[in-house]
Order: structure tokens, then sequence, then C-alpha cells
């Protein structure tokens, strides 16, 4: 539309609405009506700022479906869930599962933009491949490796036939390593969305810059980790956070692959949360869910701010 | 793995080609990396959903010695209530979706063009939703409240206020970008907010308003977790399907209804995104890199 208006259409415009401005009483604030916030506003309180508030208030309270009436407990929840280390134990998991995820996520991310950078029909095709997981249910793609995980299971199957002998590893049994594998699902899910950043970062750097390392016989390595990777800085900073944020507020796909086991080595503060909830005692529900809400409050703006700080250094 | 054959690319120096030299290895390996780990899972999703029940019990990727797929199909359709499942899913979907891009795309509009402290105060507050978690626990007893409990409205209401922020800030950058001078000329003809509003920015949005939509159907029509508390056991939607069916002790180790199941569910968007996947990636891509 734009480009339709003639220099001159603009300009006329421009002084009619300066004339405005000057002349009449009604200035430019009421062009943009208040009220065109009201409804949004309406529906961002009640649905999103009371219910959070209401986590500030039900925290310290004994809501729970054993009773009827609630009463003020003051830091009792905190204080059960602290001694009995479910508090601790659930913020650790997430914490690591969510920094796991980020640095999975992003490097399968980053290795198939540089891998299927170049625009040819077979990459466009595996492109689109990889962008799959990403359009599924992440329950369902929780089921799919549940069954290929399996001691039994199909990865334990290949890894057998590559070896030649039995291969039975518990991918999902283990106190220690389940929570890598948790989280290597996880980014096979997303993988392709990082991707897909990625390449369109790549796509915004300028050719003559790399073209000018390269007469500079800088190698593919010096390239990418001078320039390429510097230059990524805003697909970084959007990559990283989503990704982060994002898992710490992850549920389905351990759900679907360990229910937080073995032993709550997997257990998310959402998974407790649920399976909380689902026992009736709401207000400990409710604890960690005010949890979760401080722990990525308290994360979220430094870190976005650290990224963006990052790319304004360039 | 993929660094490899990268590496091994010597930097073409004569002429004007930008690009590296063309590897045949390249091909190789991306076509490896996609059968290894797409193909894998993919293939024991398919060939599992068309195993009879013994054969299913332990998932491998063997083929099914005599394909049943529809047959599997024919059976989750019926006891999955699959059908039920997916008109209940865009029941909460579409209202939701189009009343956050509605509203959304209002209020962006004024947080856009009017400046002051109070308008960034608002808009960093509207905005905050997309990195803070929903608080799950109490928005089900708000929902009790109001009387909205396992009611799609209630749903509804709950992803609006989720996803709002996202199409807050998606849009407001863009009304950014749009001359003000487009809606000065309708001003000065008479033109009521409103109607400037309606006539002249929400045609110019569409662009932006379709990446958001890609973005939030992927998440409404996915979403397991607060449906499991919203309106879990009242209301069907797909996931929470699927979540039963593969949670009740009824169908524990039928694998191959659940992978049947896995594969009905997803068709709808996987076949959406096959036939526009160029814009769906371009929309995707062109909001996130700045």
């Amino acid at each position: 539309m734009t480009a339709v208006m003639s220099p001159q259409d603009v300009s006329r415009v421009e002084d009619t609405s300066k004339a405005r401005r000057h002349g009449g009483k009604r200035g430019g604030k009421n062009d943009h009506p208040l009220w065109f916030l009201i409804p949004a506003l309406a529906v961002l309180v009640v649905f999103f700022f009371i219910p959070t508030l209401f986590n500030f208030i039900y925290a310290f309270t004994n809501w729970s479906s054993f009773k009827s009436a609630i009463g003020f407990t003051g830091l009792d929840n905190f204080i059960t869930l602290f001694n009995s280390g479910t508090l601790l134990n659930a913020l650790r998991v997430t914490l690591v599962y969510a920094v796991l995820v980020a640095i999975f996520q992003n490097l399968f991310g980053l290795v198939l933009a540089l891998l299927l950078e170049r625009d040819t029909r077979v990459n466009r095709a595996v492109r689109v491949a990889f962008f799959i997981p990403v359009i599924m249910s992440a329950l369902a793609v929780g089921y799919i490796f549940q069954a290929l995980l399996k001691p039994e299971g199909a990865l334990n199957g290949i890894l057998s036939f590559l070896t030649g002998n039995h291969v039975s590893i518990a991918w999902l049994g283990d106190t220690t390593w389940t929570i890598v594998v948790v989280a290597l699902v996880h980014a096979w899910k997303w993988m392709g969305l990082s991707m897909l950043i990625y390449l369109a970062g790549l796509k915004t750097i300028n050719d003559d810059v790399l073209e000018a390392a390269r007469l500079d016989g800088a190698s593919w390595w010096t390239t990418f980790r001078e320039i390429r990777f510097p230059l990524l800085a805003p697909a970084v900073t959007f990559n990283v956070a989503t990704a982060l944020l994002g898992s710490m507020n992850g549920f389905d796909v351990v759900q679907a692959t360990t229910e937080g086991g073995p032993g709550g080595s997997t257990e998310l503060l959402n998974i407790f949360i649920f399976r909380t909830f689902g026992q009736g005692l709401f207000a400990q529900a409710t604890t960690m869910s005010l949890v979760l809400f401080l722990a990525v409050a308290i994360l979220a703006f430094p870190l976005i701010r650290m990224l963006r700080k990052r790319e304004d250094v360039l | 793995m993929s660094a490899a054959p990268i590496l091994s690319t010597k930097p073409e120096l004569s002429g004007k080609t930008v690009r590296r030299a063309k590897v045949p290895v390249q091909p190789i390996v991306a076509v490896l990396a996609a059968v290894l780990l797409l193909g894998v899972p993919f293939w024991l999703v398919i060939s599992t959903a068309g195993k009879n029940q013994a054969e299913a019990l332990n998932p491998n990727l063997n083929a099914p010695s005599q394909w049943q797929l529809f047959e599997n199909f024919g059976q989750v359709f019926s006891e999955g209530r699959m059908l039920t499942g997916f008109f209940g899913s865009l029941l909460v979907m579409v209202p939701a979706v189009f009343g956050v891009l509605i509203l959304g795309s209002m209020a962006a509009w004024v947080l856009g063009r009017r400046g002051g402290k109070g308008m960034a105060v608002i808009y960093a507050v509207a905005i905050s939703g997309i990195v803070l978690p929903p608080a799950v626990v109490t928005i089900v007893l708000l929902l009790r409240q109001l009387g909205l409990a396992g009611t799609a409205v209630g749903m509804i209401g709950v992803y609006m206020g989720m996803y709002l922020s996202t199409v807050i800030f998606f849009v407001t950058g863009f009304v950014r970008t749009i001359p003000p001078e487009l809606e000065e000329a309708a001003r000065v003809d008479g033109a009521s907010p409103l109607k400037v509003f309606l006539k002249i920015i929400l045609p110019l949005l569409v662009p932006v308003l379709a990446t958001a939509t890609i973005l939030i159907c992927l998440y409404i029509w996915n979403d397991v977790f607060y449906a499991l508390f919203v309106v879990g056991g009242r209301l069907d939607t797909l996931p929470l399907n699927l979540y039963q069916v593969a949670s009740s002790g009824l169908y524990l180790q039928n694998w191959h209804l659940i992978f049947a199941y896995i594969t009905l569910m997803s068709l709808p968007l996987l076949i959406t995104f096959v036939v526009a996947q160029r814009k769906i990636i371009s929309g995707i891509t062109s909001g996130a890199v700045k």
C-alpha cells in the first residue's frame, strides 16, 4: 500500500495531520482510544494475573480436597516440601533438564542448519522432514521414545546388531543418566525449530564478508568461529531463551517416558504439581507452582538481558 | 558427524562462486542423518501400528507379518473416541485463536501507536506472559468460582490468557513498521478509530497474524498439560484421549493401538504442514530473527 502513495501524497497527508494536531482540540490520542486495550487486558487479568496472584495466597494455606474449609498455615507447605527434600530435588531436576535441553537442542539445531545450509532439492526435503517432530504432540513423541528405549526395544536391537552382543540397557531406568536421555528426546522434538531459526540467521549474513574471509585464506572452521557464529547472536538469543524457558515449563515428554522416575530423578516441577494435584493436595501443588513461577521470573529477565548484551557488543 | 564433510570442503577461491563447491558427500550425510534420526522412530510408529497385539507387545523394527493398519485405525477410531476428541480440540482451538488474534491486535495497535511511560508499563506487563508460566493450579480454583470449571469456555479463556502475550508482542512490533500516514489519510476522510482499525490496520496485519496463528495452533492442538487440569475427564481433546489410551490399564502395552492413535492424531497438522510448508516455515522464521 505504501508503494501506491506518491511522495506528494505522503507530504500532503502529513500536512493535514499536522494542521489537525495544531488546530483541533482532539489530539492524536483520540485516534487510538484506550478502550481498545480493555478486552485484552480484561482477559489477561482474569485468566493470567489473578491466578498468579492466587498462587501467592494459596501457597500459604492448607487448601486440599479433604476438607472444605481453607485456613492460613504460614510457611508450613514450604517447610514440609523443603524437609522432605522434594522441593530442592524438583527444582534441581528442572534446572538440570532445562540446561541440558538448551544445550542439546541448540547443538543439534546448529549442526543441522550447517549441514543443510545449501539450497538443494535434497536439503529442502530433509529440512521439511526434520520439522515434522516440531508439529507432533510432545506426548506422542514421548510414547514413541518410551517404546524405542525399552530394554528389549528397538535401540538396543540396533546396538545388538551392530556390536554382535546382546545389549539390554535400561535407557529410562537409570537414576543418573535417564534425565540426559529424556532431555535428548525433548531436544529431538524441537531441534527442527532451532534449525530453521539458525538457517534464517545464516541467510542474513552478508556473502561479501564471507568471501573476504575466504580470500584471506580463512578455513571453514575459522570463518565459522570468528565471523558466522558471532553474527548468529540474535538467533542464539532466541533459541537459547525459548529452549531454556520452554523446558523449565516442560511436562509432556517426561510424563510420557518416565512419569518422573526412576526414584524421582526426572521429577520436574510440573510433574510434581500434576501428581500432587491428582492426590488432592492442592496447596502443596500451588506452592510448587509458585516456586516454578519465581524460578522462571528470576532466571528469565537476567538471561534475556545477558543474551541481548552479547548482541550489542557486536 | 555432519561437521566432517563441511570441514573437508576446500574453499573455492576462483570466480564469483560465493557458496562452497559442490560436495557429493553432503547429500549422503544429510539423507543418512534423516534416516537414522527420523526414519527409525517413524518406522517404529508405522510398523507397530500395522501389527496385531501379540506382535506389538514388544515393539521392534521388524515389519508386521501381516499388515492390519486400517483395522487398528478402525479400533482406535471407535474405542479411543477419536472423533469427539477431534471436535473437542477444534472447539477449544478455533475460538481461542480467533479471540487472541482480535483482542491482541486491538491492544497492540494502541500500544504500538501511543507513547509515554504508562503505555510502556502496560506493554511490559502485557508481554510478560511470554516467559512467565501460568498458575495452573489456582486457575482451576478461579474457574470453579466463575462456574467455568471443566467447560470449553473455561479452557478457551485459559488458552487466551496464555497466548495473548505472544500475539501482543508480535503485532506491536509489526504495527510500529506501518507508516502512520496510512491511517491519517482515512482519518481525514472522517473514519472512526474502529473503522480505521478494521479497514486499514487489520488487513495490513495479515502476515504477522498468520505467523501467530501457526504457532498458537501448534501449541493448543498439542497441549495436554493445561487440558489435564482444566477439562481432564470432562471434555475430550485429541492429546487428552491419547493420554487416556496410553495410561489406562486396559490399553497398557497395547502399542499397536497407541501408535495407530498417534498416527491418526498427527495427520491433521501433518497434512496442513505438507500443503503449506513454504508459508509456515517462512512465517515462523521471519518472526524470530530481526
